[in-house]
């Protein structure tokens, strides 16, 4: 039966909050989100986890929670993963960026989200919140990770970006106002490039009417539910499958691994041969900066914007494509994305076509094998 | 008289061996000691006893190589370490993340003198992020107590070296000539916390790695030996003994990288998976033209991650001395370790171990047979090794990388665990001498360095020239000879986010050591 993670997932309940013993869990299983990509949580999570302790624990909220004093920001770094190892952010640039999101919306941003849970923009947002003295809102605007900024569920429900800001590690802040996010993408990009190739954003400035239904909600906490099975299971491949209502499609070694760039991202493909139970099949995934396509015997088994995580086959953490290396032990997870995404328009927006695959999404069903 | 032989040492945590080899590589002595609590005792009785084994041909040894996990075990018991000034260029990015960010608290305090974050730096495109701070670097080296080295960690060093220098300079010239200054550039490629982490960790171990350089000197010269004295690096290739004093962190992976180099040279073969069975966990790693293969996932020492390149080791609970529970069938992790002698079945002992299970179908212990066992202990034992050999071979075939016929070089005291056959490799080796393989390794190890440079797409041919040519100098520097130094390892990274496609590109030049019998002689 096909669950939808949304609906497995009940939201925060009242006073929830996050803690500073959370953020492993957070980064664990924001780490399984990534799809892939995402980035590296290493570091976020390091950071997060001082500014937590340091502030205290974060009000974690629903979009019911959010009252109409209340708004909402969409954060997220922006560049390239390898200029991000080496020139990190400074110390105010996210308070630079949150000061002058006021400013642009003309009153106080109470609450942060995440612009994609997937990796370390999925961890960041909650020390900054903490620092800030802000909300977290339990949503985001992925349930995965993307590769694209118009890749967000606001896109697919037609709501319209009324500004994003920029701040870059030297201080530089920049307001950008574009007639739709295709030349936002455009400019942030062009701008990003001359901050040093890395940014932090803001955007997407909400209110309690316009986050609903446009967010994709419960995914902070169930980033948080997926970690602690990763951390504390006896079987942890199992259980992050169970939490997530997904599957293993196979376990197995990778046996190759083809790796290029083009237009400047990073696309390939893995081969899996399975092993134990699995041994004899054969899958192949189709990267582009996340896993996109699992093929079995030439049929689809699990297609964008369906989930696709490869993990580790003992620990069950989540192995980004970078990370990829030819014989490592691993199991193939899938699991079925947010309802939003298998709307004409979400799947117009982040199905197989907008990457370039020339095949009929077939929705991921749970397989049990 | 030729002077072609090398003498190979290593300091483990438990045994220092000690080889001697000759130019075609052949063992002419070897020998294990006990290491001693100030390692120059240890490496005494080694080197003394294979010079004792070689007799007249003693002068005809012409290096010494050291390998040891001496720094690890250093950064690991938090002992001997010195204090260091920890200073980054590139403030205010990257001040979020304050240096020394995640460590462990204890190990910080012990090496932390004082830190500070201040302009400087370069982007990816070598526009600089903000002004060189020399007044704030001298303001703080003035302002901070009690420390014996300066570390310094500039953004981007690796693509631009030169502030790092000048700040080298700047600091000479305010603390005095001979201040201990350690930079980045020279520890490690892009990827800033890690980078720093190493190099405030390779100022922390100065004097940890003096105190070897010095016994190994101290021994040499004792001995009356006319040898050039190297250190044994992670990669499998050596350092001069200056640069080892310079770079004690880089010889942090030594140990293993030795192990796998020494048993795949003494079994003849250049491609090999290696495995070293011993008496509580088998080490499996890989051979590939004559280097270990390396891991690229970041690697913690002590609690402190670093970026360094380690041999790819992939441990598993099997050994010799592995106890086998014959209630549940399980096979370790627990092992009676150096007790076998008075433990297992076959000396008489109380507890079933591997060794015993591998006795059912052969020798393992000359002398030594089963005593009468009940038939479900044996079968029992019979489970145990097929479970032993079960997860050995889905190791090597881990490691495999999907070519069946490389060879599976057998090491190690519990080397009869590994059947003569096994899925996924090629021909079963048992090379003799196995049991010093570390310290064949350290003497068979070439001279090597790395380098690091991002360039656009267009100018990536320009920056493949720029880093082999910067590897090669760091390779004949730590003592390969010019004439054979050839680049071995080009590794691409792509850049996104980007104005024009840009890669990192890093290479690795190796070669055999420079002959320096004869300089020495003049």
């Amino acid at each position: 039966m096909v669950m939808p993670m949304a609906h497995t997932s009940p939201a925060a309940a009242p006073g929830a909050f996050v803690a500073a013993s959370d953020v492993a869990a957070l980064a664990a299983g924001a780490a399984v989100f990534g799809t892939g990509g995402g980035g590296a949580v290493h570091t976020s999570q390091v950071v997060a986890e001082q500014a937590l302790q340091e502030h205290g624990p974060v009000p974690l909220v629903t979009v019911d929670d959010l009252g109409p004093d209340d708004l909402v920001m969409l954060m997220s770094g922006i560049g390239a993963p390898t200029v991000g190892i080496e020139m990190l952010s400074s110390r105010h640039q996210i308070d630079l960026l949150v000061r002058e999101a006021q400013i642009a919306a003309g009153r106080p941003i109470t609450t942060l989200m995440a612009a994609e849970i997937g990796g370390s923009n999925g961890v960041g947002p909650v020390g900054w919140a903490a620092r800030l003295g802000l909300k977290l809102l339990d949503a985001d605007g992925m349930g995965r990770a993307f590769p694209s900024a118009a890749m967000v569920s606001m896109n697919v429900a037609e709501l319209p970006c009324d500004f994003a800001i920029l701040s870059d590690v030297v201080g530089n802040v920049s307001v950008i106002k574009t007639i739709d996010l295709h030349w936002l993408e455009r400019h942030a990009r062009a701008l990003t490039v001359a901050s040093g190739s890395i940014c932090l954003g803001a955007h997407y400035p909400m209110t309690a009417e316009t986050a609903r239904g446009a967010v994709v909600e419960g995914t902070v906490s169930a980033a948080i539910r997926v970690g602690h099975a990763l951390l504390s299971a006896a079987d942890p491949v199992q259980a992050v499958a169970a939490e997530l209502n997904g599957a293993i499609l196979l376990t197995g070694k990778i046996t190759d691994l083809d790796r290029r760039t083009e237009d400047g991202f990073a696309r390939g493909s893995v081969t899996i041969a399975g092993t134990g139970a699995d041994r004899g099949r054969l899958q192949r995934l189709e990267l582009q900066n996340e896993n996109l396509v699992v093929l079995e015997d030439g049929e689809v088994l699990v297609s964008v914007p369906d989930n696709v995580t490869i993990i580790d086959a003992e620990t069950g953490q989540a192995i980004s494509t970078e990370m990829l290396r030819y014989g490592q032990r691993v199991a193939v997870l899938a699991w079925a994305c947010d309802p939003i995404w298998r709307t004409p328009r979400g799947l117009e927006l982040a199905g197989p076509a907008a990457f370039g695959y020339d095949l009929d999404y077939v929705p991921f069903k749970e397989i049990n094998r | 008289m030729s002077r072609d032989l090398s003498l190979g040492v290593d300091v483990g945590g438990t045994n220092t061996d000690a080889v001697v080899i000759d130019a075609d590589g052949q063992v002419l002595a070897s020998t294990k000691q006990p290491t001693s609590e100030d390692v120059t005792t240890g490496i005494r009785a080694a080197i003394s006893a294979v010079l004792t084994q070689l007799g007249d041909a003693r002068p005809q040894v012409s290096r010494v190589m050291l390998g040891t996990t001496h720094a690890t075990n250093a950064i690991v018991a938090r002992r001997d370490l010195d204090r260091v000034a920890a200073i980054r260029l590139g403030a205010p990015a990257a001040t979020e993340y304050p240096p020394l960010l995640g460590w462990p608290p204890a190990l910080a305090q012990k090496v932390l003198a004082g830190s500070a974050m201040l302009g400087g730096g370069h982007m990816v495109d070598g526009t600089p992020i903000t002004p060189l701070d020399r007044d704030g670097i001298r303001r703080f080296l003035d302002q901070t107590e009690d420390f014996d080295a300066v570390s310094v960690t500039g953004i981007f060093s690796p693509s631009g070296p030169e502030q790092e220098l000048e700040v080298a300079d700047l600091i000479r010239a305010h603390l005095g000539a001979d201040a201990r200054v350690f930079l980045s550039q020279d520890i490690g490629p892009t990827g800033l916390l890690e980078r720093e982490n190493a190099t405030v960790l390779n100022a922390a171990l100065y004097s940890v790695a003096r105190s070897v350089t010095e016994a190994l000197v101290t021994v040499v010269t004792e001995e009356g030996l006319e040898a050039a004295t190297f250190f044994a690096q992670n990669d499998g290739t050596l350092m001069s003994l200056d640069h080892a004093a310079l770079y004690p962190v880089l010889t942090i992976g030594s140990g293993p990288a030795n192990s796998i180099r020494g048993a795949a040279h003494l079994s003849g073969a250049e491609h090999a998976i290696v495995v070293d069975v011993g008496g509580t966990t088998s080490d499996l790693g890989v051979v590939v033209n004559g280097f270990p293969r390396e891991s690229t996932l970041p690697r913690e020492i002590g609690g402190v991650r670093t970026n360094f390149r380690m041999p790819d080791i992939l441990s598993l609970g099997i050994g010799g001395g592995t106890i086998v529970d014959l209630v549940t069938g399980a096979v370790g992790p627990g092992s009676v370790g150096h007790r076998i002698t008075t433990e297992a079945l076959l000396f008489g002992g109380p507890t079933a171990t591997l060794t015993d299970a591998a006795a059912l179908k052969s020798t393992p212990v000359e002398g030594r047979s089963l005593p009468d066992l009940p038939g479900s202990t044996g079968r029992m034992l019979s489970a145990a090794l097929e479970e032993a050999r079960r997860r050995l071979e889905d190791a090597v075939e881990r490691l495999s990388l999907g070519r069946a016929d490389l060879p599976l070089v057998v090491v190690g005291g519990g080397g009869f665990l590994v059947p003569d056959q096994v899925p996924g490799a090629g021909p079963v080796l048992r090379p003799g001498n196995g049991d010093v393989a570390n310290a064949v390794g350290a003497a068979i190890s070439l001279a090597g360095g790395r380098a690091d440079q991002i360039s656009s797409l267009d100018e990536r041919e320009a920056a493949i020239q720029a880093a082999s040519e910067a590897a090669v100098a760091k390779a004949i520097h730590a003592g390969a000879d010019p004439l054979q130094v050839t680049v071995v390892d080009i590794l691409e990274t792509p850049v996104t986010y980007t104005d024009r496609p840009t890669v990192k590109v890093s290479v690795k030049a190796a070669g055999p050591l420079a002959r320096l019998g004869e300089r020495m002689n003049a």
